[in-house]
């Protein structure tokens, strides 16, 4: 059944892809969509059998990979309840993206190659959390990487969204380097890539050192800073995050897909799945913990000031990758688990939402330029409503709430919990985090969903409003024949400023295939934690769930619980105080932005600007880069090999030609003065010798 | 006496102006033909002076072979003159080189 789950996307992929126009849109569709719903339907009976405890972990060996010396490698599903709950997320997240994409994507030329690399990437996510080595794992890694580049830059015409993908390639890159170095370590000192044989041989190398760079270092702690480095550039932490909000180039459900729910996760899953290894070196736990929290705490301060509906949540994605590295770092696995597993519901959600608002609003991505929409697209502005409830972490302590108050809040305990340094600054970024969380989802919704529409100057919706005028269909009418207009949003309007009222356009609620998914994922929002908290997290339950998956601290989990309450109120408390503030600035004020942002203009461009970060990588990596390309291309290659080389001899021979040329003249008294030199050479010859 | 050698210089010096009648002159294809004659004639003296001096008649006869054959050669190379001529509108000996690499 497992190895059904894996292939039935991949042999879909394969359909969908080389058949592409030869089988047509509906069936490539119905190919894809139908695969991921089998595998979504085999992989939730396996998710509870796992919660109930009637199945057991197991490894089901597909085929031989590489046998070479004492390298041994084969193809094989692991199954454990670590890889049930990524079973369900990626099989559940990707059916309904699938589902949502019939409507969003109904009006592009090439769908079927759409979901032939939707299911592609499913495969793939499939095999690195089945994986019971870690170079399936990386075959899995690289697989995603490769899907995630292919979609980012599905729209191959746009500009923007190849260099999105390259960036996103090549920043990987830097992140799989670390991670290639660390499975090689990993061979050389474990003698195996086997994953169970390595967590189970890590503890008898703790204190163990090793030649590294001339330097001698720990061991466990260089092994697990490499395949850390890894997962940061998977998971987009801080350093290597600039291709995440790059990445919103790709449509909407891909983003909703791959960098929300599923392939940004993959880091965190890798760091739970060795977490045993990570047990032994708590330098290397402390590394991630101050990853985690200085990423949470740098996405959510860029959330803030971004104008863009996707880069929003795009950030707000990043932020929350770095709560569940806290959370790991800490090591609360279960709870970094159980925050993958409601974000992957909420994030998608909100995705999709905003997937749905852009839709209605003509690909208009720019929040200015929103408003006053709840009343037009009502189910979107309440499925919108159930994931903003559920990132914000909204609940009552100790009784329920939302899917991100019981897993948002239970990392926050456990850093607090935890008693080390790290730990502590970890708690208080985590609060702080949360607050501007907060702010931010609300700062979302407030401009997207209240107030009066502010539409009229978008360039967009008057591109809309006159191609209805002109009796085209206005309905999603332009992603199909100008596709470049998809991200306008981050481009600064040349010709739109936001003006109140709505030029006589009016939003129209999406398609029932972009409805369904909603509504499920909204479900999911509202009861993943409270529903699978006993599991992911609990003390006395939490050891029996995991089974060994993964390192599950009891001790940790039950000072979680005995934590003061007023730490179990702060991440609330922020959570409402974000609400406020939001609320005031947005509302009931409208004029506090910009009188903020005229106050502290250099605070506000810092934050606008990501940090500067894309603009010192741009003068530290891309001009350097740039250069040296120049340099081996101008004085290199064309200056020295071309010079001396190919161009050399041809400029050579053709020189030669034109010499041997000039004694071709076509008279003939030449060809008869030649001639007789010869005969004359040949007589002297003749007679002399 | 008129000796051997004052034929056989005669017979060179008729040579050298044949040789250098075909590769100095730029006019006329005419006269390329004419130095031809000059060089047949010239090896005729020759033929003629070595049958003399060694008594020898199959020079003579070889000579009268070498006067047919020139004549011969001097009228096909005429009709290839008229026929170029009618070609190509002149037989300026610089205007001929469609030979040129």
């Amino acid at each position: 059944m497992i190895t059904a789950i894996v292939f039935l996307p991949l042999l879909a992929a394969i359909v969908a892809g080389l058949g592409n126009r030869m089988i047509g849109n509906v069936p490539a569709k119905l190919m894809t969509t139908g695969a991921l719903f089998a595998s979504c339907a085999m992989s939730w009976p396996i998710f509870i059998g796992f919660m109930t405890g009637t199945m057991t972990a197991g490894v089901h060996p597909v085929l031989t990979f590489i046998q070479s010396g004492n390298l041994a490698v084969d193809w094989a599903l692991r199954l454990d309840t670590l890889t049930a709950v990524m079973l369900v997320v990626v099989t559940s997240v990707s059916s309904l993206v699938h589902l949502y994409s019939w409507g969003y994507m109904a009006e592009d030329d090439s769908q079927p190659r759409f979901f032939a690399y939707l299911s592609l990437f499913t495969f793939a996510m499939l095999m690195l959390v089945t994986s019971d080595s870690l170079v399936q794992m990386f075959f899995g890694w690289e697989g995603v990487g490769l899907a995630s580049y292919l979609l980012i830059g599905f729209w191959y015409h746009k500009p923007s969204a190849n260099a999105a993908a390259i960036k996103a390639f090549v920043v990987n890159r830097v992140g799989d380097f670390g991670f290639s170095l660390g499975i090689f370590g990993t061979f050389l000192v474990f003698g195996t890539v086997s994953i169970p044989e390595i967590l189970a041989a890590a503890p008898g190398y703790a204190n163990a050192s090793i030649g590294f760079l001339g330097a001698r270092v720990d061991l466990m702690t260089l092994l697990c800073l490499l395949l850390f480095v890894g997962a940061m550039g998977k998971s987009a932490q801080l350093g290597l995050h600039t291709w995440l909000p790059d990445a919103m180039e790709g449509p909407t459900p891909v983003s909703a897909l791959i960098h929300a729910a599923t392939m940004v996760t993959a880091g965190v899953f890798m760091v739970c799945r060795l977490s045993p290894m990570f047990e032994v070196s708590p330098t290397a736990m402390h590394v991630v913990t101050y990853v985690g929290a200085a990423t949470a705490f740098f996405a959510a301060t860029v959330g803030t000031t971004q104008t863009d509906i996707k880069r929003v949540i795009a950030y707000s994605t990043c932020s929350q990758l770095g709560y569940m590295f806290m959370a790991a770092g800490v090591g609360a696995y279960g709870a970094a688990m159980f925050h993958l597993f409601t974000h992957a519901f909420f994030k998608a959600l909100l995705f999709l939402g905003a997937g749905s608002v852009i839709h209605a609003m003509h690909h208009e991505q720019d929040m200015r330029f929103y408003g006053g929409l709840r009343k037009h697209i009502p189910i979107t502005f309440w499925a919108m409503m159930a994931g903003t409830l559920a990132i914000t972490g909204v609940g009552i302590v100790g009784l329920a709430g939302f899917a991100g108050f019981h897993s948002k809040d239970a990392i926050i305990e456990a850093a607090f919990a935890n008693g080390s340094q790290s730990g502590g600054v970890a708690y208080a970024v985590a609060v702080f985090a949360a607050l501007l969380t907060s702010f931010y989802s609300w700062r979302l919704v407030f401009l997207t969903f209240f107030g009066k529409p502010r539409w009229a100057g978008s360039e967009h919706i008057q591109h809309a409003v006159h191609d209805a005028h002109h009796g085209d269909s206005a309905h999603g009418h332009d992603r199909h024949d100008d596709p470049a207009q998809e991200d306008a949003g981050h481009d600064p309007h040349d010709g739109g400023h936001p003006v109140e009222g709505d030029a006589g356009y009016h939003p129209h609620e999406s398609p029932m295939p972009m409805l369904v998914p909603l509504v499920v994922l909204s479900l999911g929002a509202i009861f993943a934690g409270y529903v699978w908290a006993p599991y992911f997290i609990d003390a006395e339950h939490g050891g029996a769930f995991w089974a060994g998956s993964l390192a599950f601290d009891e001790h940790l989990m039950h000072a979680m619980h005995a934590v003061p309450v007023w730490v179990k109120w702060s991440a609330t408390a922020v959570m409402v105080t974000g609400f406020l503030i939001a609320l005031w600035a947005y509302v009931l004020d409208r004029t506090v932005p910009a009188r903020f942002t005229a106050q502290f203009s250099v605070l506000y461009d810092f934050l606008l600007h990501k940090w500067y970060f894309d603009e010192l990588y741009h003068y530290l990596f891309v001009v350097p880069a740039f250069w040296l390309g120049r340099f081996f291309w101008k004085k290199g290659d064309q200056g020295t090999i071309d010079r001396f080389g190919p161009n050399g001899i041809a400029y050579a021979v053709s020189r030669t030609g034109a010499v041997a040329r000039a004694a071709q003249s076509g008279y003939l008294y030449t060809y008869a003065l030649v001639m007789l030199l010869g005969l004359a050479a040949a007589a002297t010859w003749a007679m002399v010798g | 006496m008129i000796g051997l050698q004052h034929y056989l210089v005669v017979s060179a010096i008729l040579f050298v102006m044949g040789v250098f009648g075909i590769f100095l002159n730029r006019k006329n294809v005419i006269i390329i033909l004419m130095a031809i004659e000059l060089i047949l004639l010239s090896v005729n003296i020759n033929l003629v002076a070595f049958s003399a001096y060694l008594g020898d008649l199959v020079g003579q006869v070889f000579a009268m072979f070498v006067l047919t054959v020139a004549a011969g050669e001097a009228a096909i190379g005429l009709a290839i003159l008229v026929i170029y001529f009618r070609g190509r509108g002149t037989i300026a000996v610089d205007d001929i080189n469609r030979m040129k690499g």
